[in-house]
């Protein structure tokens, strides 16, 4: 008898998302052009985006500030891995970018940028897309690009890696 | 064995969430620290129950620890299981030494998704799951097998449901109640034969939290400590051709290593999710008709899926605080028509 190897067993689940009070306002946020994170009453750190909660503190942050589009990249890494339904032809830099005004790191993509240029301390910014396709979407943000700036500090974003 | 209490317990419950699981984790996981008079930083452990499968996000466990405060960092863990068995994971940490108090959260939202069809996804995956059989045709499956067994009608699980609704009216979690008359309820069409919309457990999106502690130090915090007196849990085979639908024999044997008999019962709170569940269950469990059941409306008036198990445990405890009862037993199950069993025994200090 032949021993059977493999079975295909295909699982389609549908689900209508809910994002939650916090969430809907960032993401109102980046329909308006805009990045909204939240303080948090306690220690004052800025979350971006926020869940609604310190998660330090386990109190709620309400306090809505703006926080720039431009910011420091404190780590990255080179995708080389290609995937279904991505927006970049891999190898394409991921970074994490401490926006300047936030306490956490934000992932997106790097573009306009050599792959060998990409370092920790870089300074970038959001590239958005046109002003009339803004939505309540992270698409909203095309990419991150380098700006003529220069690198951040070690020590300004050590505590962020 | 160290004596374990249960000191405080919130809960939350609706129909359906427009809250992240942090936004409805967080007042409830607050109430119940507060209410157990131990600053967040003296709980020994923390354990959770709860399925990412349910709304469809994954990590959604892991993120639902931003409402606990993880920090300074905490010891912590979690099943993917009802509350009920985070609180058994946390009982046995107790057990150890290692810690004296711990908290125990679930969360469940099954709002989001088609909650019959997911469940389909703890079945057997290469035999059943294809197949993708709804909780409810389950249900009914094992339902008829439970009438055609024991004689029992569809007139008495509809006395099930018309009790139920009546005791849910003054719990203000339930999602469904109202006084309503067995004949109407007959009157409604079946959903799966021999079960109508009303037998079936309603959806909802919820959260609970609880803290216990154990010994003198629960003395110290709280007028009158619920301990838990017997606790046990038992699995059956997952093939449900493999088991006798018709009776919980799990149930029998961890209500028996629980010691739900070695005194007298006041009343039971029973995690029975479809109506004929709770007649399973009150024979395994050897309740009598003098032994009042589910006095908060049980899970056919507010069934919070991770969360329905811990809330029987913990509207009993409640109960007994509040000096309506010394003694009672609470249940939780899991997976397909009853297919695991906890059975907790509650007494008032």
């Amino acid at each position: 008898m032949e021993l059977v190897k493999s079975i295909t067993t295909p699982v389609v689940l549908d689900y209508d998302y809910v994002t939650g009070r916090a969430q809907s306002r960032f993401l109102r946020g980046i329909a308006e052009g805009r990045i909204l994170g939240q303080r948090c009453i306690e220690c004052k750190r800025v979350y971006v985006p926020s869940r609604g909660a310190c998660p330090r503190c386990a109190v709620r942050t309400e306090e809505e500030v703006q926080v720039s589009d431009k910011g420091t990249v404190t780590t990255f890494c080179i995708v080389r891995v290609p995937s279904e339904n991505l927006a970049f032809n891999p190898p394409y830099a991921c970074a994490a970018v401490l926006l300047d005004g936030a306490n956490i790191p934000f992932t997106h993509v790097l573009q306009e940028c050599a792959l060998e240029d990409v370092r920790m301390g870089m300074r970038v910014q959001a590239v958005w897309v046109a002003k009339e396709q803004l939505g309540p979407t992270m698409s909203s943000i095309r990419y991150f690009k380098p700006i003529a700036e220069p690198d951040a500090e070690y020590d300004t974003f050590k505590e962020h890696l | 064995m160290r004596d374990v209490a249960i000191v405080s317990f919130a809960q939350s419950a609706k129909a359906r969430e427009t809250r992240n699981e942090v936004e409805i984790l967080m007042p409830v996981v607050q109430e119940a620290v507060k209410n157990s008079k131990l600053a967040r930083q003296e709980i020994g452990f923390t354990c959770s129950g709860s399925s990412d499968y349910l709304q469809g996000q994954s990590f959604a466990f892991v993120g639902a620890l931003d409402a606990v405060g993880a920090w300074p960092p905490i010891k912590e863990s979690h099943v993917e299981m009802d509350g009920a068995w985070a609180l058994y994971e946390a009982w046995i940490k107790i057990q150890t030494g290692d810690v004296d108090s711990a908290l125990v959260y679930s969360f469940g939202k099954s709002s989001p998704g088609d909650l019959p069809e997911i469940l389909a996804l703890q079945l057997d995956p290469y035999t059943m799951t294809p197949l993708w059989p709804d909780a409810h045709s389950l249900a009914a499956l094992q339902a008829r097998a439970f009438l055609e067994a024991t004689g029992k009608t569809e007139r008495d699980l509809a006395r099930v449901v018309a009790r139920s609704l009546c005791s849910a009216v003054t719990n203000p979690h339930a999602v469904v109640s109202g006084a309503v008359e067995v004949e109407k309820l007959l009157a409604e069409p079946y959903v799966c034969s021999p079960l109508r919309a009303h037998d079936l457990p309603p959806i909802t999106d919820g959260a609970s939290a609880m803290v216990v502690v154990a010994g003198d130090l629960a003395r110290k915090l709280c007028a009158r400590p619920v301990w838990i007196r017997g606790f046990d849990h038992r699995i059956e085979p997952l093939g449900l051709g493999m088991r006798d639908l018709t009776r919980s024999a799990s149930t029998e044997i961890a209500a028996r290593n629980a010691g739900v008999h070695k005194g007298v019962l006041d009343f039971a709170e029973l995690h029975a999710p479809y109506s004929h569940q709770e007649l399973i269950l009150r024979a395994a469990l050897g309740l009598g008709d003098e032994i009042a059941i589910n006095p908060s409306g049980g899970a056919l008036a507010s069934h919070p899926l991770m969360v329905a198990g811990l809330v029987r445990i913990g509207e009993a405890a409640m109960r007994i605080m509040a000096g309506r009862g010394d003694r009672a037993v609470a249940h939780a199950t899991q997976g397909p028509c009853l297919q695991q069993n906890l059975v907790c025994v509650l007494e008032g200090e």
